[in-house]
């Protein structure tokens, strides 16, 4: 099905036309509770970024070499979540431990992202996509960007919304979901450019 | 079968193999070894590194205040640090003013150690120290509300000022594996030296308010530290008013016996909201207080009285009440205690009354 994608056009389908927020919806608790500033926006897309690409790559190898051959793939979630938050643990503990800068702009955000669902979600795709090694990679990878990109635009979006005044019964989390409904409008023009299934 | 077996144990062997590894990183990785925190220029402790200083410096027995437990949500633990320990985290931002970044002050529950340092706190938070103490009595005094006696054994006297809190420690039960700590302010006065007494509102799931009603016992041992809080009388000779609803009687209770010992002439109201008559307690002993303090007048008013109560005292909420009887803020302080809500409309009744802003003090319920 998707062995014939060549892997940089998983990579911006990922970013533009499937981006795994807008066009799929995953991810969305974060989204609204972290997209209040643009700086820790940035902080939180950064490590959705890092973490998605390596923990695709993890859960592909876990996949093909452990789950397929023991012909237990049923078991994908499960696995997958573990890896995934053993991971992430790991990772927080080595950025605490050699940069205090890192650890404050990016550390604190990993323990939200092990229950981000968008990071099960793209490791639960590739699989269902039949991506290759290298796809998976930058589908991770694209995933993460693409995710980036609109909690960052969020972040700007609702920092100009400060000042303007919305209706006492929108603000907030009401706005915040009308303004994701209008981004995604907007990122549906990019579909005539490339298209994954 | 086989591949349920077979399921079992990769799943086991994946989680084993995580979790190996997360135990050699915890002690590689995360482990800083034994670090020294220097405490105003003289006091030098030991301890293990990685771990908030606030937690670090409970445990040697230094008490720095926090009515949320080290869960970043009250931002009472800020300590003066001296040494460099890099930049705040997003979660103290919200906390930390602008004067207090100059002065790197840090919410101690979130401040990690990873290094030796050095920092300032105030003297007197030295005299906070930990008591063990026995139950001695527990008394409902309203359905919700309880009022526990404990009796100080270890050390077996308490010094502190009518109005401050201590923090009650919560052991380990169904509700929390580890222990916890919530603030709540002595009803008792300061010259009963050797026990102090509480007021506990039951919180529905609240972790310590739970514990209390369902699992203390007369007799069960108690630890507690203490005292905290700037929450006391002010020596002024200024008409005092007093607002309280639920709980926050206990401090005002302290103040008022505090000041019948003494003899205090100052005029004194004291309102106390509560919704129907079964929410009202100790009405007596405040009657009694009447009595024995001649310019003091207790006005208990409820906001829904039931039929079968009867009540002929004021009705409405505690800010119409307060609307009604002051007719203007000159030379008068206010001290509040109770919920958030109930502080915020009572303060703003007291400053469209002109009781400037400086001369009312609170202690809200976080």
């Amino acid at each position: 099905m998707s062995e014939g994608i060549a892997f940089y056009v998983v990579f911006f389908a990922a970013i533009f036309t499937n981006n795994i927020l807008l066009t799929n919806y995953l991810g969305m608790c974060s989204f609204l509770a972290v997209s209040k500033e643009v700086k820790t926006a940035t902080g939180l897309g950064m490590a959705v970024i890092f973490v998605m690409t390596i923990t695709s790559v993890l859960n592909w190898l876990a996949y093909y070499y452990i789950l397929v051959p023991l012909n237990l793939t049923f078991l994908r979630f499960i696995v997958f979540i573990i890896i995934i938050a053993a991971f992430v643990q790991l990772i927080e503990m080595i950025i605490e431990r050699v940069s205090d800068r890192l650890y404050t702009s990016l550390g604190i955000f990993l323990p939200l992202i092990t229950v981000n669902c968008a990071i099960l979600g793209a490791s639960l795709f590739l699989v269902i996509r039949k991506y290759t090694f290298v796809s998976s990679f930058f589908y991770g990878l694209g995933s993460g960007i693409g995710w980036a990109l609109a909690i960052i635009a969020m972040a700007g979006i609702r920092e100009k919304m400060k000042k303007s005044r919305v209706p006492k019964g929108l603000a907030g989390a009401g706005m915040a979901l009308i303004i994701a409904g209008i981004m995604a409008l907007a990122f549906m023009g990019f579909s005539g450019m490339l298209k994954i299934t | 079968m086989t591949q349920l077996l077979i399921g079992i144990a990769a799943i086991c062997g994946v989680s084993t193999f995580l979790a190996i590894i997360l135990v050699i990183a915890d002690s590689t990785i995360a482990n800083y070894g034994e670090v020294k925190i220097t405490i105003n220029n003289d006091t030098e402790v030991k301890v293990q590194g990685g771990r908030p200083l606030l937690a670090s410096l409970m445990e040697q027995k230094v008490f720095i205040p926090s009515a949320c437990g080290g869960k970043g949500s009250c931002g009472l633990c800020k300590v003066k640090i001296k040494s460099d320990v890099g930049d705040y985290l997003p979660t103290e931002l919200s906390w930390i003013t602008e004067d207090e970044k100059k002065e790197n002050i840090h919410l101690s529950c979130q401040l990690k150690i990873k290094k030796d340092i050095a920092i300032r706190i105030p003297e007197e938070l030295f005299n906070v120290k930990e008591y063990l103490t026995e139950v001695v009595s527990l008394l409902d005094l309203t359905y919700d509300i309880k009022q526990v006696t404990l009796r100080l054994i270890e050390p077996s006297e308490i010094k502190y000022t009518s109005g401050q809190y201590i923090q009650f420690e919560v052991p380990e039960y169904e509700l929390t594996a580890e222990p916890v700590y919530r603030a709540y302010s002595m009803a008792s006065q300061p010259s009963r030296i050797r026990e102090i007494e509480l007021e506990i509102r039951l919180v529905p799931n609240g972790i310590c308010t739970t514990y209390v009603f369902n699992h203390l016992k007369e007799g069960d041992k108690v630890t507690i530290n203490g005292p905290y809080g700037e929450f006391y009388l002010r020596d002024t000779d200024r008409d005092i008013i007093f607002i309280a609803g639920g709980s926050g009687m206990a401090p005002i209770k302290s103040i008022l016996y505090n000041m019948a010992e003494n003899n205090n002439p100052r005029k004194a109201t004291y309102f106390f909201g509560a919704r129907a008559v079964r929410d009202l307690f100790l009405v007596e002993e405040m009657r009694e207080l009447e009595k024995k303090l001649p310019n003091f007048t207790f006005v208990p008013a409820l906001s829904a009285p039931l039929p079968e109560d009867d009540w002929k005292g004021e009705t409405g909420l505690i800010t119409e009440v307060l609307e009604r009887y002051l007719k203007s803020g000159d030379n008068r302080e206010a001290y509040l205690c109770g919920s958030p809500g109930m502080i915020d409309a009572s303060v703003k009744v007291l400053t469209s009354k002109g009781v400037p802003e400086e001369l009312i003090f609170y202690d809200k319920f976080a």
